[in-house]
């Protein structure tokens, strides 16, 4: 028998917003996150602008042994994961009754790296880091907390693909469950932010340097657009097989119809358009959609001059003007790691409460994409079937289709 | 440094590290069931009576180390060492 997969709960920590009903408010007001970090400009960024979210105080929350393993971006995959367990009414009861898996995305841990290597450094010996840091020096920090804190007893897994982790990692935990292998599995993408984790990202000379207008500088699609600028924060969503969903009278969001992926075998950082064309066909075959079938995109258009480009000509080649498409990255900014979970998240807000939130600083759409249907303003819109996008360095690339049920 | 003195940083520092009621840590206590240490929490100590009393402390120096009183003992004669 055919499984499928149901999202069954959803949880956000972002710039737009601590929980989904600050978030929800963001996305239909097109408020961005964005602003101006002076402690990155004196640090030597030349850019100083970032997605800001405050870091969330689980002192009270969780034990000292729990926390003191955990970085930024494992605090906020906490947080995003307590919000996505509450509202699949999963609590702590469930893990000893039930298999649950954790396939979570995340691509660095700059900050904890940082910080233990110059105390080794300072005092030349490795004793005196201290127990956590290795527990969050790895990319898998994220599971290994998160698995440790809800006792998770299923597939517990990091996915590393830079900015389609996130991505990736629900497409993963699809199959998983589609395959029989598992009934329920947590996922999600977080990125940390610090100063550290994105200095030699800015060092590219890939960040919008408007700085004056830090709420302008992410403009994707837009003419004058002159780079991305980095997020923050955590998203998860919980995955289930259908009938197990509906056996535990757990609530039914939607459902993930397909997973796309590939790689375009070509440069490291700069993208293509075959290679995410290729993501999204097998995406429509795979879910047995035609492209017109296809409601609401929203793309992975980070602000950057070649990749909103490259990403029109393929959304135009394979959609026409058919679908709605926006970049919430205009508000957000680039949440990297998280961003493949994050804007399947704002996607379903956004179905579940029929509108479509703009692609705002959509000033003079740019030539390559002047055949999309893209939304420069919030309209009211009722739509089920949407396709999120994210590529990512190394030219991964993961197309998810989801159905608001 | 006296004997008071160590007691007084060594508490202080034990109850914000490891977030714990002052009146837990009593002189004839058990170290590892008052503090509910396990093996990772050792590594903690050590970083924090280093940098609390600039003494770089073992593993194995917490062998013998089953009270509090142990504990001051232990700084106490280390200290007493270096000076």
């Amino acid at each position: 028998m055919d499984r499928r997969v149901v999202i069954t709960g959803m949880g956000i920590y972002s710039s737009l917003g601590k929980n989904l009903a600050e978030v929800k408010e963001s996305l239909y007001l097109g408020r961005s996150g964005i602003v101006f970090s002076p402690e990155r400009k004196e640090f030597g960024y030349r850019s100083a602008l970032t997605g800001f979210v405050e870091k969330p105080d689980l002192a009270k929350v969780l034990s000292r042994r729990q926390r003191i393993s955990m970085g930024e971006e494992s605090e906020y995959a906490y947080v995003a994961t307590r919000e996505a367990l509450q509202n699949a009414n999963i609590d702590e009861t469930l893990f000893d009754k039930q298999i649950i898996g954790l396939v979570y995305g995340n691509d660095s841990v700059s900050q904890a790296v940082m910080e233990s290597i110059d105390i080794v450094r300072q005092k030349r010996d490795t004793t005196l880091v201290g127990s956590g840091a290795i527990f969050k020096s790895m990319n898998s920090s994220v599971t290994m907390n998160l698995s440790t804190i809800y006792r998770v007893r299923g597939i517990n897994m990091t996915i590393s693909a830079a900015c389609a982790s996130g991505s990736h990692a629900i497409g993963l935990a699809y199959l998983f469950i589609k395959q029989g292998l598992q009934d329920c599995i947590i996922c999600g993408g977080a990125q940390e932010t610090n100063k550290y984790a994105m200095a030699s990202f800015d060092g590219l000379g890939v960040f919008s340097d408007r700085e004056d207008e830090p709420t302008k500088a992410s403009r994707p699609f837009d003419k004058s657009r002159n780079g991305l600028v980095p997020g923050r924060g955590a998203a998860t969503l919980v995955l289930e097989e259908y009938e197990s969903a509906v056996r535990r009278g757990a609530p039914i969001l939607a459902e993930v119809l397909s997973y796309g992926f590939s790689s375009n075998g070509d440069h490291i950082s700069t993208p293509n358009v075959e290679g995410p064309i290729q993501a999204m066909e097998m995406a429509l075959r795979q879910a047995g959609l035609a492209p017109d079938d296809i409601e609401y995109i929203n793309a992975h258009a980070t602000s950057t001059p070649m990749g909103d480009a490259n990403e029109a000509r393929a959304l135009t080649q394979l959609f026409g003007s058919a679908p709605f498409v926006s970049s919430t990255k205009s508000m957000t900014g680039h949440e990297c790691w998280m961003a493949g979970t994050s804007e399947v998240v704002y996607s379903l807000i956004m179905a579940q409460h029929g509108f479509i939130a703009p692609n705002i600083n959509l000033e003079e759409v740019d030539e390559t994409a002047r055949n999309l249907s893209l939304v420069k303003n919030t309209i009211n819109q009722n739509f089920n079937v949407f396709l999120s996008n994210s590529f990512g360095f190394g030219g991964t690339n993961s197309a998810l289709i989801v159905k608001k049920l | 440094m006296s004997r008071d003195e160590i007691i007084d940083i060594t508490n202080t520092f034990l109850t914000e590290e490891f977030e714990v009621e002052s009146e837990v840590i009593q002189p004839e206590a058990n170290l590892k069931d008052s503090l509910d240490l396990d093996s990772l929490d050792y590594v903690d100590l050590v970083v924090i009576i280093e940098s609390n009393f600039g003494i770089k402390l073992e593993s194995k120096d917490f062998t013998n180390v089953q009270t509090f009183n142990d504990l001051y003992d232990l700084i106490g004669s280390k200290l007493h060492a270096i000076a």
